[in-house]
């Protein structure tokens, strides 16, 4: 549902060489988590050491299947609070993983009153006319 | 009730420093947690036992941000400083107070490479939209093209060569002196080999009278320094090295480099009033110090410092200088046998681990029996300092 | 592990001992002093945190000259030297900055008082000055618009693509979750606001005195970012607010009654963030409340009961109601039924709240003002005075790394 103003900038991540991979995985329309093959565990946000073992070379990136459910959301309704590139009202959910981590995006074809705590989503990807690539959640079958 | 005080108080249990360079291809975050796992291994320390954490505001990323990299359930006491080390100080009082037991003090820079500290970033982004009330009110000088710290110092050194009559020829033993120290520490990476008085005369002048090698250049770095309590340090790895005093000092009408409105702009006020603070809570004078730690970033500072510090009489720390006898290691004084930063970029924290290799008795340019070691950094600005001794 | 965290099992047995703690009992709050709080001061920073800081130091009885310290935000713009020749400040021994916003609410004090307490300091000014409603705004989407197009950290790198760059936006998706588990509705938060404004209506410092709201007009107000209407957010704020700590010691010679600080602490728990703590594995409740305030009570030798009135750092209703929760003073998931009506966080309730009108009707000075209210209610002197006050606690904000302090006569 999120659509955007004319004119106005959509913002952009900050990528340095922690995140790097994660923002060009998202270029290529695929979602990654870092991951660290020694101790099998997933972060978010991708950090530069492992905080279970401590390794700084363990961490790599692994592909998401792209599901999970929605585990809470804001609904931004008025100008106040909102980004003006927005148009209203506009969602942003947090999305629980099934690997497990959490993410936040907006919505795609998701109507206000659809927009609940529990509804199974998948990622999607956008590309954005100024060039970047952001990604959303749609609705899936559970 | 007695006054608290902070001496003998604390004391340092590890170091980690990773390697210099200007080109390190990391983020800043990466090098912090780096660090901190190398100063935790130094001093033997579970990194969960570490509680504490303060930095300066204008490196690296926050505490959380690097909490979240080493997985530590909780910080009971943070906090930033703005210059030199001063960060040291609320990591003495976090430990003696009481607040927590391991207090990480690390600065993790990438000034040539990195992007600048985003909080720098967002400072800037902020001065677009409205005058800038957190930086000094610089719009007096950059408006006739005084831009920059070298040349406001600059505007400060050409007076005290007018007062003392102190000549490039004695400054220039800083640098030397310097490289010659940097040639024997691995970790500077600015000279691989010592330089002559001549080098430093045929050097650029950048804003005369200041030369490029009056500068210390912008390094990639990353350091972190552990303090605790002298009975939790018993029990550590490393031989603990004592913070004997702690201090920090500011004067009227100071700026940061550009204190020009002061009857007598060629004294380090801030410097003295730190000093004398430093020397009272020790309970010793400057006789007592076996080896100076001064911020050379830019090098009239220094004999400034040995004048403010009482280590010389006003107007006598060109002389004490010139030559490099009395500050080279084995000389009266030994001054950065480190290299300093202009042997190893700017980096104040280089001075307090430099100093605790030198106690532990494990630096690559060792001075006998030093034991008792003064730091000084912010010259020029707000100043602040340790007394660090052997345990 | 999660029932571990949803239980609260997590390691207190490495604190330092408390007969080692300098800043109990031995440090207090010995002036305070606060600018006109308006939504349009016409003036800069720097003015204003003279008045403020003038203004603490006459309170207490001192001579500029004999402030030696300083503690503030890191997000305050003021350079000290600035500030220090403006005020005619000979020396500073000792000076600190905080990071993460609102949660420093009362780390600033408990840093000024461990200076104070270790003698690097004597009377330590802790200060803030914002124009928070006239210049720039931290809540408002369109203020980042007009400058900044990258986020300028790589967390914010995952929220601000989607127009997600409002702290309140932020806290609405914890707060929508701890409604959602534990069936908190909009009706029970509305009290909060409610109370507040009726403080607010005794106090004629307060922004929004002389301007009451029933509980039908908060149920009316526009919602802002849902779960949040506007009567669930803070009222940005224009001015300055000052306090000086210095040694129980020395208080005694000082004009004022000493608010005694009984104990102050700070924390940070894993997977913090600015309001972003998403990867917490639960995230209806808020841990950095829980650790400062088990602290707090450890170090002070008391627990929630003994508390007499509280200062909860509340940009929002949702801050401040969770904060009851994990401060004890109802069980997990109760916020809402405890508040409901409004007569426990009232004057002679349970636990008396926010008594000069909090953040949402005061004014929103970064939790300054809340300190000064709870020094207030030490001395005596609040304009919604709580009866016998033992213990005056205040806190920072949740959400981020947080902190608080326990006052006492």
């Amino acid at each position: 549902m999120a659509e955007y103003v004319q004119g106005i900038p959509i913002m952009r991540p900050y990528i340095d060489q922690d995140n790097q991979g994660y923002w060009d995985a998202v270029k290529n329309h695929k979602l990654v988590f870092q991951h660290c093959s020694k101790c099998d565990k997933y972060h978010h946000p991708p950090r530069p050491m492992c905080p279970s073992c401590h390794s700084q070379d363990t961490l790599e990136w692994k592909e998401s299947s792209g599901k999970g459910i929605i585990y809470s959301f804001v609904m931004f309704t008025t100008n106040k609070m909102a980004y003006p590139a927005f148009k209203l009202p506009y969602a942003v959910v947090l999305v629980e993983m099934e690997e497990g981590v959490r993410i936040t995006a907006n919505t795609h074809e998701i109507e206000p009153d659809e927009v609940q705590v529990g509804l199974p989503v998948e990622v999607m990807f956008e590309e954005l006319p100024d060039g970047q690539t952001l990604y959303r959640f749609k609705k899936r079958e559970a | 009730m007695a006054i608290e005080s902070i001496k003998d108080k604390t004391a340092i249990v590890g170091i980690g420093v990773i390697d210099f360079s200007t080109n390190i291809g990391r983020s800043e975050w990466y090098s912090a947690c780096q660090c901190i796992k190398l100063a935790a291994d130094d001093a033997g320390l579970n990194i969960y036992d570490i509680d504490g954490m303060v930095k300066n505001i204008d490196d690296g990323p926050d505490p959380s941000y690097v909490q979240k990299g080493l997985g530590i359930d909780n910080l009971t006491y943070h906090s930033e400083s703005h210059w030199g080390t001063s960060a040291m100080m609320n990591a003495v009082q976090g430990v003696a107070s009481g607040s927590c037991n391991y207090c990480v003090y690390y600065q993790a820079a990438h000034r040539v490479s990195g992007p600048e500290k985003s909080i720098s970033d967002y400072r800037v982004a902020r001065e677009v939209k409205d005058d800038s009330l957190d930086m000094i009110r610089y719009d007096f000088f950059s408006p006739f093209g005084l831009i920059g710290q070298p040349g406001y110092v600059a505007m400060m050194y050409r007076r005290y060569m007018h007062e003392t009559g102190i000549t490039p020829e004695q400054l220039g033993w800083i640098p030397v002196v310097d490289s010659e120290n940097a040639a024997k520490n691995p970790n500077a990476i600015f000279f691989d080999k010592p330089i002559t008085i001549d080098d430093y005369m045929k050097s650029k002048v950048i804003a005369d009278p200041i030369r490029e090698l009056d500068c210390a250049p912008k390094v990639d770095g990353a350091i972190a320094i552990i303090v605790t309590t002298p009975e939790k340090a018993k029990s550590m790895k490393q031989k603990p090295v004592i913070i004997s005093s702690n201090a920090a000092g500011m004067a009227p009408e100071g700026q940061f480099h550009t204190s020009y409105t002061r009857d007598v702009i060629t004294e380090l006020p801030e410097m003295k009033n730190m000093g004398d603070e430093l020397f009272r809570i020790a309970g010793i004078g400057p006789k007592d110090i076996k080896l100076a730690m001064l911020d050379d970033t830019f090098t009239p500072y220094v004999p400034l410092q040995l004048e403010a510090l009482g280590f010389c009489g006003k107007g006598e720390g060109a002389a004490f200088i010139e030559g490099g006898e009395r500050i080279r290691v084995g000389g009266e004084l030994p001054i950065n046998p480190d290299g300093g930063l202009i042997g190893q970029g700017r980096f104040d924290t280089t001075r307090i681990v430099e100093a605790v290799r030198q106690i532990r008795g494990t630096s690559t340019n060792q001075v006998a029996g030093a034991d008792t070691i003064l730091v000084a950094s912010g010259a020029g600005g707000p100043a602040d300092g340790l007394i660090l001794r052997k345990a | 592990m999660l029932q571990e965290y949803v239980d609260r099992k997590f390691r207190t047995d490495n604190r330092p001992p408390v007969d080692i703690n300098l800043i109990k009992d031995k440090v207090a709050i010995v002036g305070v002093g606060q600018t006109k709080y308006t939504r349009d001061s016409g003036r800069d920073e720097l003015d204003l945190a003279c008045e403020a800081i003038k203004a603490a130091v006459d309170d207490a009885g001192l001579k500029m000259e004999d402030i030696d310290g300083f503690d503030t935000f890191t997000l305050d713009r003021l350079a000290l030297p600035m500030l220090i020749n403006s005020l005619g400040v000979p020396n500073v021994k000792f000076s600190g900055e905080i990071s993460g916003g609102g949660g420093a609410g009362c780390s600033v004090a408990m840093h000024a008082a461990a200076a104070v307490a270790t003698g690097q300091a004597n009377y330590v000014c802790v200060y803030r000055a914002l124009n928070e409603a006239s210049g720039q705004r931290y809540g408002r989407g369109d203020s980042y618009a007009e400058y900044m197009l990258t986020a300028f950290t790589p967390h914010y790198g995952y929220q601000w693509p989607f127009g997600f760059v409002t702290p309140l936006g932020w806290a609405g998706v914890w707060g929508k979750r701890w409604m959602y588990e534990f069936n908190i509705t909009r009706e029970q938060l509305g009290w909060w606001a409610v109370v507040l404004r009726e403080y607010a209506q005794n106090n004629p410092d307060a922004i929004y005195y002389g301007r009451p709201i029933t509980h039908d007009d908060y149920m009316e107000s526009p919602m802002i970012v849902d779960p949040l209407k506007l009567h669930d957010c803070c009222v940005d704020t224009d001015g300055a607010a000052a306090y000086i700590i210095t040694t129980v010691e020395r208080a005694r010679d000082l004009k004022q009654i000493p608010a005694i600080i009984l104990s102050a602490s700070q924390s940070s728990p894993i997977e913090q963030e600015i309001q972003t703590v998403y990867n917490r594995p639960i995230i209806s409740g808020l841990v950095e409340t829980w650790y400062h305030g088990q602290e707090l009570y450890r170090v002070a030798e008391v627990d929630a009961k003994d508390i007499s009135v509280a200062q909860l750092y509340d940009p929002y209703s949702i801050g401040g109601v969770l904060q009851l929760e994990e401060l004890g003073f109802c069980e997990r998931g109760e916020g809402g039924k405890f508040i409901e009506g409004g007569d426990n966080i009232r004057i002679d309730g349970k636990i008396p709240c926010n008594t000069s009108g909090g953040l949402l009707s005061e004014a929103y000075l970064h939790g300054w003002n809340l300190v000064i209210e709870g020094v207030r209610q030490i001395r005596g002197t609040s304009h919604n005075q709580v009866k016998d006050v033992e213990l005056s606690m205040v806190t920072g904000g949740p959400g981020v790394p947080s902190s608080g302090i326990i006052l006492r006569r």
